[in-house]
């Protein structure tokens, strides 16, 4: 389903990424482990077309991401459901909007949007907060808002990027295990994190980054980093 | 396709009222330009009319000699009327000239009485002739400078008020393209100061957009509501703008007119309404909704 083949990535002289190969399954739980700078956001970056790599090739289904034109990443980003650490919520909307808008944008018809859109709040335990907007909302709930937001189109993967940076221990965990529930019901997730406990509690695949290089690929994985 | 648009109309609306003081800030200094805008076209009406009704003033006479006979002046009255430069041409017969010279000076005793003392009509036949443009009466005058003419010519008047004429003739042209230049400088500025504000309204907007383009928003879902945003600060500010003028148009209505009698600003104002309300909806429509997709454009490279 995703697929890095020698990529690589620099900005300026400094190294980011070294010629790196790995890929996904469908169905997947896969965790990007690494210290801060080691690499990890920059592959979400690739993989959302945010950035284009200096060499190789980012492959999402038959699509070499690199190679999209601006005209046609709507279409490659609607089939990813994104979750940023810093949220990424749209400000003027309120939690509903935030959520409706990943299925407006997809073309989905209103009235499957007013049925589908206070499910999925209601399944991240937000049903009673649909009408707040993004800065009425705690933290842990913004995160929530992000990930029904990215889940609620039913991509084929969700990729979090330092879901977990900006929350406490109880969010934490919150969150991490609405993307083990959203993976058992069948979506692909790639978690980026730098979170020794979530990595060692979760015990999914774990690609370990140190210097823009992968230094171990492994099922079950622990966090093997100082 | 309809529910796309009725979605980015929905954005459109909503983004507008949900961003009270940046839209309220907006259509303000889209007022100001539409105002100028506005300000520019009754100028060029006031100037239009100025201009018609100092030409209309300006005029050449060509007096006939005595021995002239009627319809050799009507002949050439006939032909000066076919030349190109020649709006108008009045055949002001002696008879006619002299009962124009009575009325004029009806309420003087002493041009009464020297008149019924003379036994003749002292007044020539004349023709009136007026330009179509003030700089052609030298052309219309070389026309008539022919010796086949001359035995019949005593004079024309132009050679008297030559400099005048031309000076006025110059003034008038000057004021035209000055003018010109002056609506295209001000427009130029109004268009600019809207663009810059309706841009910083945008920027204040711009990790919006990046939002949008990272959860899969297709660039129209994006420029649209922006697009439906300026078109109603357009809308807004050219009702505005005209509610603003009203009133200070019928103002300064007696006072143009005590300049301009032939110009009745009220009457222009209110006629023209709708052709100026259809001007500034337009100019305002174009600027907020042109502007709008300029300054989103670059922030949509995510």
């Amino acid at each position: 389903m995703i697929a890095f083949h020698g990529v690589t990535k620099k900005y300026g002289n400094s190294m980011i990424l070294d010629d790196i190969s790995f890929k996904v399954a469908p169905g997947e739980f896969v965790s990007l482990v690494g210290k801060s700078g080691a690499g990890k956001s920059t592959i979400v970056k690739l993989l959302i077309a945010e950035e284009k790599p200096n060499q190789g090739r980012v492959l999402f289904g038959s699509a070499e991401v690199n190679k999209l034109s601006m005209r046609e990443l709507p279409d490659l980003r609607r089939k990813i459901g994104i979750v940023f650490q810093d949220f990424k919520l749209l400000p003027t909307r309120t939690a509903y909007e935030n959520v409706a808008f990943a299925m407006e944008v997809n073309g989905c018809p209103e009235h499957e949007i007013e049925e589908l859109v206070p499910q999925v709040l209601d399944m991240v335990g937000l049903k009673d907060k649909q009408h707040s907007f993004p800065h009425e909302l705690s933290g842990g709930m913004k995160q929530r808002v992000a990930i029904a937001r990215a889940m609620v189109h039913r991509p084929d993967v969700i990729i979090a990027d330092e879901p977990t940076g900006n929350l406490d221990p109880h969010n934490t965990w919150e969150i991490v295990n609405l993307l083990l529930k959203i993976n058992e019901l069948g979506t692909t997730v790639v978690l980026a994190t730098h979170s020794k406990e979530i990595i060692n509690k979760i015990r999914r695949r774990v690609i370990t980054l140190d210097n823009g290089k992968i230094i171990k690929d492994e099922e079950g994985g622990r966090y093997i980093l100082d | 396709m309809a529910t796309t648009l009725a979605r980015i109309i929905k954005f459109g609306l909503q983004s507008f009222s949900r961003n009270g003081w940046l839209s309220i800030t907006t259509i303000a200094v889209l007022i100001l330009a539409l105002i100028v805008f506005n300000g520019l076209i009754i100028f060029s009406a006031i100037s239009r009319v100025a201009v018609t009704s100092i030409q209309d003033k300006i005029d050449i006479s060509v007096y006939f000699k005595d021995v002239a006979k009627e319809d050799e002046i009507l002949k050439l009255e006939r032909a000066m009327e076919s030349l190109v430069e020649v709006k108008s041409v009045e055949y002001i017969s002696q008879e006619k000239a002299l009962e124009i010279f009575k009325n004029d000076h009806k309420d003087d005793p002493t041009v009464s009485q020297a008149l019924a003392e003379l036994q003749a009509n002292p007044l020539l036949a004349a023709l009136n002739v007026k330009a179509n443009d003030p700089g052609q009466y030298a052309n219309i005058v070389e026309y008539l400078d022919n010796e086949n003419l001359a035995s019949i010519i005593e004079k024309v008047s132009y050679t008297e008020n030559r400099l005048a004429i031309d000076r006025l003739a110059r003034l008038i042209d000057t004021f035209q393209n000055s003018g010109l230049v002056a609506t295209m400088f001000l427009a130029l500025i109004a268009a600019l100061v809207t663009f810059n504000s309706i841009r910083l309204a945008i920027y204040s907007n711009r990790e919006e957009i990046g939002i949008m383009r990272l959860v899969g928003s297709s660039n129209m879902y994006i420029n649209g509501p922006y697009l439906v945003n300026g078109i109603i600060y357009g809308a807004i500010a050219a009702v505005i703008s005209l509610m603003i003028a009203a009133p200070i148009v019928s103002l300064a209505s007696p006072y143009v007119g005590a300049f301009i009698p032939e110009m009745n600003l009220t009457n222009y104002f209110f006629g023209n309404l709708p052709i100026l309300f259809g001007y500034q909806l337009l100019f305002g429509i174009f600027l907020g909704g042109v502007s709008s997709t300029i300054a989103v454009r670059r922030y949509l490279k995510v």
